[in-house]
């Protein structure tokens, strides 16, 4: 490995496209919603106006994750915190506040 | 091409402490001018307005607006918080508006992390203030006795990452829909406005954030007091 740092970009940036990936599930989950809103109007059409409202928030709500997948690819890419001379501090917090964090952001 | 928040003024108070006007902060002043100016404003024409009459053009419009969202808050909150529904008004109007301003190509000031964040904060604090005044006991309890004390850190980071996820949400959706704008105008011979898209990521997308915001601020507040 002749530059340590150059490897550390590639890295990063083949790490942003992997966590870009988590957008695959999102549409699925999108659709789901979709399509129950509409079997529910198809149901009960007079009901039309409070399924769409929440099918909206829920359409936003499963759009969370590929929001995350999307933030920790920006993050990789504009303000990689690898690069910084923070960079062992940085990767020893992130690691135990994520190992804390995680479970309860779902 | 760079997506960074552009700093006007830096004034050093301390080696650490340094205080920033940035792009963000110039929007907002833009956003709460607006808002001020509009909010002015109907109060001057509403001097006018007869209750007895029917309401017509502007009046119509904005009784719609408040009469609207008065409904939309009664269905979706429980009537403990009923007394809540002028604060959560603003908040969404404020966050539309924010949102809205990026049509007009300025920087939406809810695409920085630092103007979600406090926002999300207010409504983290609006939710402990209301679960503190309705119901204490049972409130502290359920943060910190809930199902027993060693559970109390869990619960407590379970509490803290409420603001974190709500502010990341709105944070990730402008952001992801400022850099895919901004990606499209930099195409080379790029002469067409891409409408579609500003209609997407400018209107519909901001005004569902603000009132998916809006109505998680609204739920976590419920939830608080009951």
């Amino acid at each position: 490995m002749q530059n340590p740092l150059a490897f550390v970009i590639a890295i990063s940036h083949i790490a942003a496209a992997i966590a870009l990936l988590n957008g695959l599930l999102v549409p699925l989950g999108q659709g789901n919603v979709a399509a129950n809103a509409v079997a529910a109007i198809g149901r009960q059409p007079e009901a039309k106006g409070t399924i769409t409202t929440t099918m909206f928030i829920g359409c936003g709500l499963a759009e969370t994750s590929g929001v995350y997948g999307l933030l920790v690819a920006m993050i990789l890419i504009f303000v990689n915190p690898l690069l910084s001379r923070y960079a062992p501090q940085f990767i020893e917090a992130g690691a135990q506040v994520g190992a804390a964090i995680l479970p309860f952001l779902g | 091409m760079s997506f960074d928040i552009s700093v006007f003024y830096s004034l050093k108070i301390s080696e650490a402490v340094e205080l920033l006007i940035t792009e963000t902060t110039r929007n907002t002043w833009i956003v709460m001018a607006l808002l001020l100016i509009l909010a002015l404003y109907v109060r001057i024409k509403s001097r006018s307005w007869d209750p007895m009459k029917k309401p017509t053009g502007f009046q119509n419009f904005i009784e719609m607006c408040v009469d609207g969202w008065e409904k939309f808050y009664r269905d979706s909150a429980n009537d403990t918080v009923a007394y809540l529904a002028p604060w959560f008004f603003t908040l969404v109007v404020f966050i539309a508006m924010s949102n809205l301003i990026g049509i007009t190509g300025l920087r939406p000031p809810t695409a920085d992390w630092g103007m979600t964040f406090p926002l999300a904060l207010s409504s983290f604090f609006v939710m402990v203030f209301v679960g503190l005044r309705h119901r204490p006991k049972d409130y502290l309890k359920g943060i910190f006795l809930e199902p027993v004390f060693v559970f109390a850190p869990l619960n407590l980071i379970g509490e803290l990452a409420k603001p974190i996820a709500l502010s990341f949400r709105l944070f990730g959706n402008l952001v992801g829909g400022m850099i895919l704008v901004s990606l499209l105008y930099a195409i080379p011979y790029m002469f067409v406005i891409p409408v579609p898209i500003h209609l997407y990521f400018d209107i519909a997308s901001g005004i569902l954030q603000a009132v998916i915001f809006t109505v998680l601020s609204v739920i976590f507040a419920g939830t608080a007091a009951e």
